[in-house]
């Protein structure tokens, strides 16, 4: 493993992900705003993640054909077609594998993929854990909105237990996902969490996402106005008190004027505590790039949907060789001593003559 | 002392053991050795799918038969003429196969009490009179092999098992086989393990010697090459054909050929070939599901890759929902389906013709899919080509089944001219930014006319950006689209896509010499060579039979309607319970006769005459 990066790394210098992708400069939002009448519900936090990621594609500085976006089904999956790069509306659950084989076959492409929770987490779990743990260079956005939208309301592997909905009239018994920890445990690379509101910290996450050589995986929290509506409201009040931006190179600094911080506590877990009732040495000072991964997921674990303590932005950022940067080089090595001769291959070595 | 020798025209050895006795290896090196000779030759390996099953035991026998002639030949043969048993669970398993009158070649030291016990064995059946039939070589081969060892540096456990190249020397000294490949081979597979290379190689020439010595083999047997047609030749087996002709296809079209696959029997091998061929720009990618590794291919498919996905049966249906979105969006894939035995798991390392109806119409809505079916192991290389051509041609996930016996059987096969090889290239082109019209928007569902295929534009090319996804498209614009008369027009158009593929397929070839059979005996796939060998058994009875062979399973040949109905009666011999009948039925009303067989193994060509002459016996 080499060393380290810093984060949001954005000077005179191509976002990381980016390296091989054709620039282009002088696009706007509206170059990636498509024809198709957007058909969400009103108040749908879809209308805000789309709008924020259409304004920030132009930052890539990338052709509009180089971009492509993939998504599976579901409500988030629609996106695809209101975005006017490339796109494909795929199968439930296999976009992380379709864009896989998409960006490990073509490197001079951005992809995007777009799932939801029951998309990701449910029918596409297996595939979204192995993109993560190959770290092909995908940025995968997920809109978890703690529900089964476009079936009309049935519980979601994140949805709480003991929730009533349309599957559930007694409660859900199902215990839920904590996405950020599922990615964290599924050796993902890069790893962050933000909110459809909160349009200039997702743009953020997005930008260190695109800087991020290999798979990145973004949770945003997302507001379903009809099947559960307000599943985030406590991080969605002005000054939540509950709500952690974390920043890399900075102490955490949460709650009401920033009086709350972090601190590691028993088996690798971390706390919240008064800042000023514990010796400023012991306060956390955030770290994304860390290699090990407990630390990021101790993160994780402060929050179990309670919204007491709730980390967003970049919890892990570290550096490991790309899948499609090795399958290339490996092609490259091989190749080195030549390119194939499809007649000597059918040949082979233990060949006759007949006359 | 010399022997006499005897000429023969043919030959069908089969060699079985253990698991752990080498009897594949034993196989491919009597194979080799056969075919740089000048044989023609088919074989048949036959192993179980555990690795390693209790030593021993019925469940772990393994073998290899080969049938080697001085003409040419169609089948791995029906019985042996030769049976080696290494153990008496190989003897157990394999002797209700021998005819009497049969050489049998037995491997006495394994004839332990415990040993025979375990397989069901009351008394050693080499004194109770029950092999009193056959042409009996008792021969302590375990023993040999250990003396002729004595002096090297070896444990007595290696020294057991080089006892395999006993048995090949033996054996190759009776049919005077070439040893040197065998020889350059050891050397290859051995070179670093000094002492393990002398052992094999000094347990080869102990066997070859033993032969030449022992009164036990009196006679020696002679079959001459074969006249075949001029040409340089090599053996190969389906699956590495197959893989070949991906290789070659991806050459032919000027795209970079990517696999994504999940290791499954029988068809793994192509995974692990083409994973070698970096230097051709391979990708391959090893997915953590079927799922996985055919929407990875699609992803690559959407990208300009050929893409290729192979599996068997079980995986066919994991990937399904992944061709049925290549049907929507029509793009270009190669779903390779290396068929055996089912349902469910089934007989994994067994052959089986089952997965036809599953290519054709296993997937939810109207899904048409162009089928390819191989009919032998080197016909796979010209299949895949083939295959390919249509995936790239017309925008289509196209279905090649192969099956257990064409994957690991094998055969010589002249090695083509590359420069004779179609150029898939011609076939098709990426859309361009010339193809967005000046006055409006880049349409992906128009259609070639002569085709029907739509622009394949791929990403990164400038002005063509578009979406598509598995909800209906309206024509033209491809924009979702929920209208009625449009989603009529789609399912109709797509069909027709489908269908129009038949007028780029050459007609239906019907092989009836005489010109007055009124019985077509009509197969598909693997089943080409059993039923070529039956056919010739029944003309050289005298008979007038026609043969035909289909190899586009969808669209069939536009003429198969016309062929069906030209003869009295049809034969349809078929690996499972009539699943190409149904379609005949079906389709053109033909009320053909099934022969059907699922055995797990491919048809004899004495049962397929005995049906062949059962259906004549009835006019």
């Amino acid at each position: 493993m080499s060393e380290n990066i810093e984060l949001n790394q954005n000077g005179p210098s191509r976002l990381r992900s980016l390296e091989l992708v054709p620039h282009a400069g002088g696009l706007a939002a509206k170059d990636f705003k498509s024809d198709q009448e957007v058909r969400w519900c009103p108040g749908c936090g879809d209308y805000a993640i789309l709008a924020a990621f259409q304004a920030f594609l132009p930052e890539l500085a990338v052709p509009r054909e180089n971009v492509v976006v993939v998504s599976g089904i579901g409500c988030s999956s629609r996106l695809p077609y209101y975005v006017s790069s490339y796109g494909m509306h795929s199968i439930h659950g296999r976009a992380p594998a379709i864009a896989s084989g998409l960006a490990s076959s073509r490197q001079d492409l951005s992809v995007w993929v777009i799932t939801g929770d029951g998309d990701a987490l449910s029918i596409g779990g297996n595939h979204l854990i192995h993109a993560l743990r190959r770290n092909v260079n995908i940025k995968i956005m997920l809109f978890n909105n703690r529900i089964y939208g476009l079936t009309k309301g049935q519980y979601s592997p994140t949805s709480e237990q003991g929730k009533v909905t349309k599957s559930t009239p007694y409660g859900s018994l199902d215990y839920p996902f904590n996405p950020v920890s599922l990615a964290l445990g599924a050796e993902a690379s890069f790893v962050a969490r933000s909110v459809d509101s909160d349009r200039k910290h997702l743009q953020s996450v997005l930008r260190a996402a695109a800087d991020h050589r290999g798979s990145a995986f973004i949770e945003i929290f997302q507001n379903c106005p009809i099947f559960n509506d307000d599943a985030f409201a406590p991080v969605k009040e002005p000054n939540a008190p509950g709500l952690i931006r974390l920043v890399h190179g900075e102490q955490v600094r949460f709650g009401p004027s920033g009086s709350m911080g972090l601190r590691q506590a028993d088996y690798g877990s971390i706390e919240a505590v008064e800042a000023s009732s514990v010796p400023e040495s012991e306060l956390i000072v955030h770290d994304a790039t860390r290699t090990d991964p407990s630390y990021a997921f101790a993160l994780s674990r402060l929050d179990g949907y309670e919204f007491k303590h709730t980390p967003i932005g970049v919890f892990r950022s570290v550096e490991r060789q790309s899948y499609d940067d090795a399958m290339a080089a490996q092609i490259d090595t091989v190749r080195a001593s030549g390119e194939g001769d499809l007649a000597r291959l059918l040949a082979g070595n233990d060949t006759w003559e007949v006359v | 002392m010399t022997k006499q020798v005897q000429e023969l025209d043919h030959v069908i050895i089969r060699f079985a053991g253990d698991s752990g006795d080498g009897m594949q290896l034993t196989g491919d090196r009597f194979t080799q050795e056969t075919a740089v000779f000048g044989n023609d030759l088919s074989t048949l390996p036959n192993f179980p799918a555990e690795i390693r099953a209790p030593a021993g035991t019925l469940p772990g026998v393994s073998s290899f038969q080969l049938h080697f002639a001085d003409h040419d030949i169609l089948t791995p043969g029906d019985a042996p003429d030769v049976l080696v048993a290494m153990n008496p669970a190989a003897l157990k398993a394999n002797l209700k196969d021998l005819p009497r009158g049969a050489e049998l070649i037995v491997n006495t030291d394994e004839l332990t009490k415990r040993n025979l016990t375990k397989v069901g064995y009351g008394k050693n059946p080499l004194d109770d009179g029950s092999l009193d039939g056959y042409k009996l070589h008792p021969v302590p081969l375990t023993s040999l092999t250990v003396k002729a060892l004595e002096g090297q540096d070896i444990s007595r456990k290696d020294a057991e098992r080089a006892k395999n190249m006993f048995a090949l020397g033996l054996l190759s000294w009776l049919y005077g086989r070439p040893a040197e490949g065998t020889l350059s081979f050891l050397e290859a597979k051995f070179g670093k393990k000094p002492e393990i290379y002398k052992a094999n190689v000094t347990a080869f020439q102990a066997g070859w010697n033993y032969g030449e010595t022992t009164e036990d083999f009196a006679v020696r047997y002679e079959v001459k090459p074969a006249t075949i047609a001029p040409g340089r030749y090599r053996n190969i087996t389906g699956n590495l054909a197959l893989a070949y002709g991906l290789i070659a296809a991806g050459q032919l079209a000027k795209l970079p050929l990517f696999l994504g696959s999940y290791p499954i029997t029988p068809a793994s091998d192509i995974l692990h070939e083409l994973s070698k061929h970096k230097k051709f720009g391979v990708r391959t990618f090893q997915a953590e599901d079927e799922i996985s590794a055919a929407s990875a291919a699609l992803g690559a498919a959407f990208g300009g890759s050929l893409a290729v996905t192979t599996t068997s049966g079980p995986g066919m249906l994991l990937k399904a929902e992944t061709v049925n979105l290549a049907v929507s969006v029509e793009l270009p894939l190669v779903v390779v389906d290396v068929q055996r035995a089912g349902p469910s798991t089934g007989m994994p390392t067994k052959t089986e013709q089952t997965d036809l109806l599953m290519a054709l119409y296993g997937r939810n809505g109207e899904s048409p899919v162009p089928v390819i079916a191989a009919q032998s192991p080197s016909d796979c290389f010209f299949a895949a080509i083939e295959a390919a051509r249509i995936a790239v041609t017309y925008r289509t996930p196209v279905i090649l089944l192969s099956d257990g016996y064409l994957g690991n059987g094998s055969e010589p096969w002249r090695i083509p001219d590359v420069d004779t090889l179609p150029d898939l290239s011609a076939e098709f082109a990426f859309a361009t930014s010339a193809d967005k019209p000046a006055d409006g928007d880049f349409k992906p569902f128009s259609r070639d006319s002569r085709t029907l295929a739509r622009p394949w534009a791929i990403p990164g090319t400038p002005g063509l950006e578009h979406r598509i996804g598995g909800i209906e498209k309206a024509d033209g614009t491809g924009d979702i689209s929920y209208d009625p008369d449009n989603h009529d027009l789609m399912v109709r158009t797509r069909a027709a896509k489908i269908e129009g593929i038949a007028s780029s397929i050459p007609p239906l070839a019907v092989d009836d010499p005489s010109g007055e059979a009124k019985l077509l005996v009509l197969g598909w796939g693997s089943t080409y060579g059993s039923i070529g060998a039956a056919v010739r058994r029944a003309r050289r009875a005298g008979h007038d039979v026609a043969q035909a062979h289909l190899r586009h399973m969808n669209p069939f040949p536009a003429n198969l309607g016309e062929v069906l109905r030209r003869y009295d009666k049809v034969l349809v011999p078929e690996i499972n319970l009539g699943q190409l009948a149904l379609l005949l039925r079906g389709k053109y009303l033909a009320d053909v006769i099934s022969y059907n067989r699922v055995r797990g193994l491919p048809f004899r060509a004495a049962e397929l005459a005995e049906a062949i002459e059962e259906v004549l016996s009835h006019e």
